[in-house]
């Protein structure tokens, strides 16, 4: 076998395990729920898959480069637009005609500038990634350069989050405001986002995603550009007196963040509520979704996953028994997980695998305690 | 010009708000890097304080009611930060993120707290008569409430300026912000300086809170509003200095009723943050920078 090839194949114990388990989630996810589930969960599952996606940027970002981002809805929120942009102009039959809120509303008389160039698929796919990764990378540039970090960074996010909610909220002519734009009539590639037998293939594009999106995730985690990453979290400042740029490092891992958030927000139109509207972009949203990595384990990829798809499904059920108890149960959730288990599910998992193995095999170094700077 | 001068008396009417609450989070942020998100729902109890006082005195004693609601939403809110500062945050110094994650379940606890005792509608505060109308000065309308907050804040500025620059209390908060293990070394029992900073910067949102009654109605949300502009104050300011936050909450609070007076309301937000984003490139440690050895 040439050494090529060889260098796909596992080398340890403890990386054979790992892939099976890879292997074994993902048939979870591709057979056994679509199988299991009925239509209507299965549609939501697709919806809680798309904000898995955004998790993985989140534990890039925070669990693994120290920047809590508070505004990630801002970038979901982008992807999210452009694509329902799209799909509300196919709804109607394509520009120039106007999309349905803009005829019911009557406000304008031709097709703004804006959504012209959203009446192309692929302007509109592209831009969904484009626009917040380039976003992230002008803001998080200027933002690092002048070495703003730690909690001031966070709060500039979560401002930033807060502005874009009340822009869209404000802007009813162009956006249709607080009710957002629903796309549950329109289509995209062929599917009917309406139809169960499409939504099911949607499903299927949504969790081939989310595999891909975590695959090249570990891979960047991996690679050395990952070990930069994590020295800049737990000593920034060593990092640099050795000669890295410690901004760059943290722009591409921001952007990469942002970049995930915008493919989630992209899948997310498609599927489940299929509506976006502010009250799934702005702060409280965006806060919610750092929860999720909390739950899972902040610098774990897998453990990300299992919060957001955990979490979601936890709120839905309580949710729908008892609504009043659900935000005690978050609150609480955040206030037991972060100051009293901040390792997360992954954590524990770490901690039962040693427990079982008690040989000592616990290749986990990436779950390693974070040291946070002092601000 | 008058419409511009009415929009400068409401940007500093703004501004004095967002100072109140601004001073509370400069001790707990500057002393202690203790990003306290609950904050705005110490605010929140503030202003439910006044309500339930004016609904346990009657209708015909509000002006005492309002009067007493101040030092009793400073005690209750200060209580509240005081039970969170011992049960949760001791355990997170040194973790500012965790702190900042943390305090906001505890926020989200104390909204649902909010709407199951109060209920999830907004209720309203009677303002006292001595506060109805106002006076026209150069063509300028000015609220008496309006006017109250200003100088709420001022007086609250000046008496928090003689406790941090004059008494003991103070010279202590300084001491540990400045170098926390050096002021341990030289006998400052730096635990209780913090409960002290905590109960009095928390106590600070509490009166805050009662201010804002008088701008309008009372909801589980209403700190919600306000705390993150305040923080952009505290950054703007930099940190742990009262100068400073007086100069950035003026600043802040002028700029967002022009921005949003010249284009509006929605696009004001989004010029405000462009512009603090763009003030931090020139002084990133804000209006006021301490001198520091730290690389930070």
């Amino acid at each position: 076998m040439s050494q090529f090839a060889k260098s796909f194949l596992p080398s340890t114990r403890g990386e054979w395990s790992s892939r099976a388990t890879f292997v074994g989630v993902a048939i979870l996810f591709l057979f056994v729920f679509p199988a299991w589930l009925s239509d209507s969960r299965l549609d939501l599952m697709s919806s809680y898959v798309a904000y898995a996606i955004v998790a993985l940027g989140i534990a890039i970002a925070w669990g693994n480069g120290g920047m809590l981002v508070l505004g990630q809805g801002l970038f979901f929120g982008l992807g999210a637009y452009c694509v329902a942009m799209y799909l509300a102009l196919v709804e109607v039959g394509g520009a120039p005609n106007l999309p349905q809120f803009m005829t019911l509303l009557g406000s304008q008389e031709t097709l703004p500038a804006l959504w012209k160039p959203f009446n192309n698929l692929w302007f509109a796919l592209s831009a969904a990634v484009i626009v917040p990764v380039a976003l992230a990378a002008t803001l998080g540039t200027l933002i690092f350069r002048s070495r703003i970090r730690g909690p001031y960074f966070a709060i500039l996010t979560q401002a930033l989050a807060g502005a874009f909610g009340i822009l869209l909220i404000g802007n009813i002519t162009l956006i249709n405001g607080t009710n957002g734009i629903t796309t549950s009539f329109s289509e995209i590639f062929g599917l009917k986002l309406a139809e169960p037998e499409d939504q099911k293939v949607l499903y299927t594009i949504c969790v081939i995603a989310l595999g891909v999106a975590f695959l090249l995730s570990r891979q960047m985690l991996k690679s050395r550009y990952g070990r930069l990453l994590l020295a800049v979290r737990d000593a920034e400042d060593r990092v640099r007196f050795l000669g890295y740029s410690a901004t760059k490092i943290k722009v591409i891992a921001f952007a990469t963040s942002a970049g995930l958030a915008g493919v989630a927000g992209a899948l997310f139109v498609l599927v489940g509520p299929k509506i976006i509207s502010p009250a799934s972009v702005g702060i409280i949203p965006s806060i919610t979704m750092v929860v999720w990595v909390a739950v899972g384990g902040r610098a774990s990829l897998a453990g990300a996953i299992a919060g957001a798809i955990l979490v979601n499904t936890a709120e839905f059920e309580i949710s729908s028994a008892a609504p009043e108890y659900w935000l005690y149960f978050q609150g609480a959730l955040f206030i037991g997980v972060v100051a009293f288990a901040p390792q997360g599910l992954a954590g524990a998992a770490t901690w039962l695998k040693s427990k079982i193995t008690s040989r000592g095999d616990s290749g986990a170094t990436s779950t390693a305690k974070p040291v946070e700077e002092a601000a | 010009m008058e419409a511009i001068l009415n929009q400068l008396f409401a940007g500093v009417s703004y501004g004095s708000i967002l100072l109140l609450i601004a001073l509370g989070l400069t001790f707990t942020f500057g002393q202690m890097g203790v990003i306290n998100m609950a904050h705005g729902e110490f605010i929140m109890f503030g202003a439910y304080t006044t309500y339930v006082l004016q609904e346990v005195l009657g209708k015909d004693q509000i002006t005492y009611a309002f009067l007493l609601s101040l030092p009793i939403a400073l005690v209750v809110a200060g209580a509240m930060g005081l039970l969170l500062e011992i049960t949760l945050i001791k355990r997170l110094y040194g973790r500012p993120l965790d702190t900042l994650l943390v305090t906001w379940g505890v926020a989200l606890v104390l909204q649902q707290l909010a709407r199951d005792i109060f209920g999830a509608n907004n209720v309203e505060v009677v303002s006292p008569s001595w506060l109805d109308g106002g006076i026209t000065i150069a063509g300028v309308d000015m609220a008496y409430n309006r006017l109250f907050i200003i100088g709420l804040s001022l007086a609250i500025t000046a008496a928090a300026w003689v406790v941090v620059g004059k008494l003991k209390q103070g010279r202590r908060m300084r001491a540990v912000m400045q170098n926390r293990q050096l002021a341990g070394a030289s006998g400052i029992n730096t635990p209780s300086v913090d409960r002290r900073t905590f109960f009095l910067g928390s106590g600070l949102a509490g009166v805050a809170g009662v201010a804002i009654t008088q701008l309008g109605s009372v909801g589980p949300n209403l700190g919600t509003n306000y705390i993150i502009d305040a923080f952009l104050v505290v950054i703007v300011g930099g940190l742990g200095h009262l100068r400073g936050a007086v100069i950035a909450a003026l600043s802040l609070g002028i700029l967002n009723s022009l921005a949003e007076y010249w284009s509006s309301a929605s696009l004001g937000k989004v010029i405000v943050f462009l512009a603090i984003v763009v003030f931090l490139q020139f002084r990133p440690e804000g209006i006021v920078a301490s001198e520091s050895r730290g690389l930070a």
